[in-house]
């Protein structure tokens, strides 16, 4: 089973939020989606989920349009910021509520959940910190039978040790039940390795649409001298630079130049996903 | 195991070696059971896809095996396939890169050689 976003547009009021998006999901992947604060992550997202309507263009399953098709949007799951939850309700009726609409729950797996994030199923919404709302949120999230699961910025208020057993869970229920995650957050040093493919949107734009390895095979950084770097580097596509001094640093995203020599003094090494982010949606990282 | 994220190597690459390094040490002894996709996966927050590409080239490299059912277990033979695997690159690895510091800090190659003996007789005290 596929989701297909075809052109879509989204705008408020004169502000165009996404402009023609396209991209595939394809079943059981783990999609990163980054961007900066803004870029329009949280639209496409709820656009994918008919939360919201795009002014322009579709999202389909497999050729079907999701638009207000429950069937199909029985088979996703959006767990975002917004709390949808009664106050006064208890979590143990809530976990019975999301089985009612979604056509099942995996009570085991979330009992295991709940046990080994020491939340009590007893208590009411209202009476959970941050972070126990959010992780009450992943808990519902793993436990529905979907085939799509969109995470909107999962780890928020997330403790160093919740968020390192979130991962762990999210890995092992994946490998279990393969179906596909859509993780958006901004922790990209975090998710780096358990993401295989990435979308980076900026401007309401897809920037980069590929698979992590990929990317990075294409991303380096060339550090040395600053004139003997910016000789070698010259025509290629510099995202970013740093310098201390006349020691230069440039970064580069594509291929480099085979036939240029490598000069003794130029260092070339590899960039991570985090730094690749950053130069690529920085204001010089636009430019080009 | 431990894992360099700083991205100078692909992870699937690390996994292999960090796994080649284990049957080396003896960590995982030949017949014995490596740990599973999912394990390595979940513990250190790595895609399934990717642990199981870096399993993938030692399987290639007959050093681990997939026992239906059971799961990936180091090969017999493997310590030695590993020991003849890096003899023949310590040349290239190790020896080429001593030789060009050796140049580069005026040595002799008598003097380097001199060394090296130093360098046995300093690890059979």
């Amino acid at each position: 089973m596929k989701i297909k976003v075809d052109d879509v547009s989204k705008q408020f009021g004169h502000k165009q939020i996404l402009k023609e998006i396209n991209l595939e999901l394809e079943p059981n992947r783990i999609y990163g989606l980054l961007g900066r604060n803004g870029a329009g992550k949280s639209t496409l997202l709820n656009i994918l989920t008919d939360r919201i309507f795009p002014n322009g263009g579709s999202v389909t399953m497999d050729g079907e349009a999701v638009h207000e098709n429950d069937k199909l949007l029985g088979k996703m799951y959006l767990m975002s910021e917004v709390n949808l939850y009664q106050k006064r309700a208890r979590l143990q009726d809530l976990f019975q509520a999301s089985r009612l609409m979604y056509g099942g729950f995996d009570d085991a797996y979330a009992k295991h959940l709940c046990d080994a994030f020491e939340l009590n199923p007893k208590l009411k919404f209202g009476q959970l910190s941050t972070g126990y709302r959010t992780i009450f949120k992943l808990i519902i999230a793993l436990s529905l039978p979907v085939d799509f699961v969109f995470l909107d910025e999962p780890i928020l208020g997330l403790d160093a040790n919740h968020r390192e057993l979130f991962y762990k869970e999210l890995l092992d229920s994946y490998s279990q039940h393969p179906r596909t995650f859509v993780i958006s957050t901004h922790m990209i040093e975090e998710v780096a390795n358990m993401i295989e493919h990435v979308f980076v949107i900026e401007d309401g734009k897809i920037l980069v649409d590929d698979d992590v390895d990929h990317m990075l095979a294409q991303a380096y950084v060339i550090t040395g001298p600053g004139e003997t770097v910016d000789s070698y580097t010259e025509g290629l596509n510099v995202i970013g630079s740093e310098s201390l001094g006349n020691l230069k640093g440039n970064y580069v995203f594509g291929k480099l130049n085979d036939t240029r020599e490598i000069p003794d003094t130029v260092q070339i090494s590899r960039m991570d996903l985090q730094k690749l982010f950053i130069h690529l949606t920085s204001e010089e990282g636009q430019a080009k | 195991m431990q894992f360099d994220f700083s991205g100078q190597e692909p992870i699937y690459l690390q996994v292999a070696n960090q796994i080649e390094e284990g049957i080396f040490t003896g960590a995982f002894k030949e017949e014995t059971q490596v740990p599973s996709t999912t394990e390595m996966s979940r513990e250190f927050h790595i895609n399934p896809a990717t642990v199981l590409k870096g399993i993938n080239i030692l399987v290639n490299e007959k050093l681990v095996e997939k026992r239906r059912g059971l799961g990936m277990f180091v090969c017999k033979g493997a310590y030695n396939l590993i020991l003849e695997k890096r003899k023949a690159a310590f040349f290239e690895d190790y020896v080429k890169k001593i030789v060009l510091e050796a140049k580069n800090l005026k040595l002799t190659e008598v003097e380097l050689v001199q060394l090296i003996k130093r360098g046995f007789q300093s690890n059979e005290d």
